[in-house]
């Protein structure tokens, strides 16, 4: 019982915290997931944010259904999903009244203001700590251990999503097939 | 606008279509709602659903989440609101649980291993082409205040370990802040 509150708890922070959609959120997940619970390694958060990314439907809602269910089975994805709405709930049903009469306050846009600028940092704190992974491996940043087809696939792959806009999941798949083929190459 | 056709079934079946086949999160999701409940079965008007993704959008959590939450209360109230929840909530709960059983036995084939690695670094280029664009973004506001602000979040963050449901409320906070002193700034210059 204990642990399907500290889920539903855990991703009850993340859908309260997360201001600003999907990636927002995936700093959250880690710090709750990886840090303070352990409940993933560093190489499971970033295969459950690849496969978050390539699948339909709410970032956060694929993460707490993964995490609940490595965890708990099918209860514990019940309550991480139910956790990660809560606040939603709550939240944009009192929002729905009073946003006509604050829509103007200068405080209100204020709060906005600061949290637009965090929300940029922390989604790239949570893109570094994944791109250090995919360089790296497990050996924290030694250069001798970059991967340099890994670095290929990551300066193509954005240099492709900057000039041509094109849908990440194509980029994260056309990535992920020309780092498998040409480790096969370097295989040979 | 036609509004005998609003019904709890129509209502299900369109978020949960909308959540089961639109990848990449609330900023596909929520134009798809849109086009379905504004101009296909014209059950709100345009600005009011535009209204409706932006209180979506500034609220914490996942953006196609509150915006249906929204959209099901402003159609059919409370029962509504939980009837457009529960349709986007359960694909990502159907599909996940089925990868997460297949995961450990996906992770140990060779083939699927190598591909998912190399994946990783298309991620890492999709996040930083966001950061890019959303960084950029606030470069040309050309105040000082957001970009300190970012620089700061950022290293508390990466340097200091500082937790992350801090740095958010101060944030928020030192945004408030801003605004109450440039208002001052403005009324003491009159």
């Amino acid at each position: 019982m204990s642990i399907l509150l500290t889920l539903y708890l855990s991703f009850f922070q993340v859908g309260l915290f997360a201001f600003g959609g999907g990636l927002a959120a995936l700093p959250l997940i880690r710090e709750q997931t990886v840090i303070i619970h352990a409940w993933l390694d560093p190489n499971t958060f970033t295969d459950l944010v690849t496969i978050a990314e390539m699948t339909p439907g709410p970032i956060a809602l694929n993460a707490a259904t993964f995490v609940g269910m490595r965890v708990q089975g099918i209860m514990g994805a019940f309550a991480a999903t139910l956790g990660c709405v809560t606040p939603s709930l709550i939240i944009v049903l009192v929002l729905a009244r009073l946003y006509k009469a604050w829509r103007d306050k200068p405080g209100f846009q204020g709060i906005l203001s600061g949290l637009r600028p965090a929300a940029v940092a922390l989604i790239a704190f949570a893109g570094l700590s994944i791109l250090i992974l995919a360089l790296f491996g497990n050996h924290g940043t030694v250069p001798e251990k970059l991967d340099y087809i890994a670095l290929i696939c990551f300066s193509l792959a954005l240099f492709v999503l900057r000039k041509w806009k094109p849908s990440p999941i194509l980029v994260i798949f056309g990535a992920g097939i020309l780092g498998a083929g040409l480790r096969l190459l370097a295989g040979l | 606008m036609d509004r005998e056709k609003t019904n709890l079934p129509t209502l299900f079946l369109s978020v949960f279509r909308i959540s089961a086949f639109t990848f990449g999160g609330g900023y596909v999701i929520v134009p798809l709602m849109r086009r379905r409940f504004a101009e296909e079965l014209k059950w709100v008007g345009d600005e009011e659903m535009l209204d409706m993704i932006a209180i979506g959008q500034s609220a914490p959590g996942p953006i196609a989440v509150n915006t249906s939450i929204l959209l099901g209360y402003r159609l059919k109230g409370i029962p509504g609101a939980l009837t457009a929840l529960l349709g986007t909530a359960l694909p990502p709960l159907i599909v996940l649980s089925l990868i997460s059983v297949f995961y450990d036995a996906f992770r140990q084939n060779a083939v699927v291993s190598t591909m998912l690695s190399a994946m990783r670094s298309g991620v890492a280029a999709v996040i930083a082409d966001v950061v890019w664009s959303m960084g950029g973004g606030i470069l040309k506001t050309r105040r000082p205040f957001p970009l300190i602000l970012m620089i700061l979040a950022f290293l508390s963050v990466w340097l200091f370990k500082f937790p992350i449901i801090l740095v958010l409320p101060f944030c928020g906070f030192a945004g408030f802040l801003d605004a109450w002193l440039k208002r001052r700034g403005a009324e003491a210059g009159k």
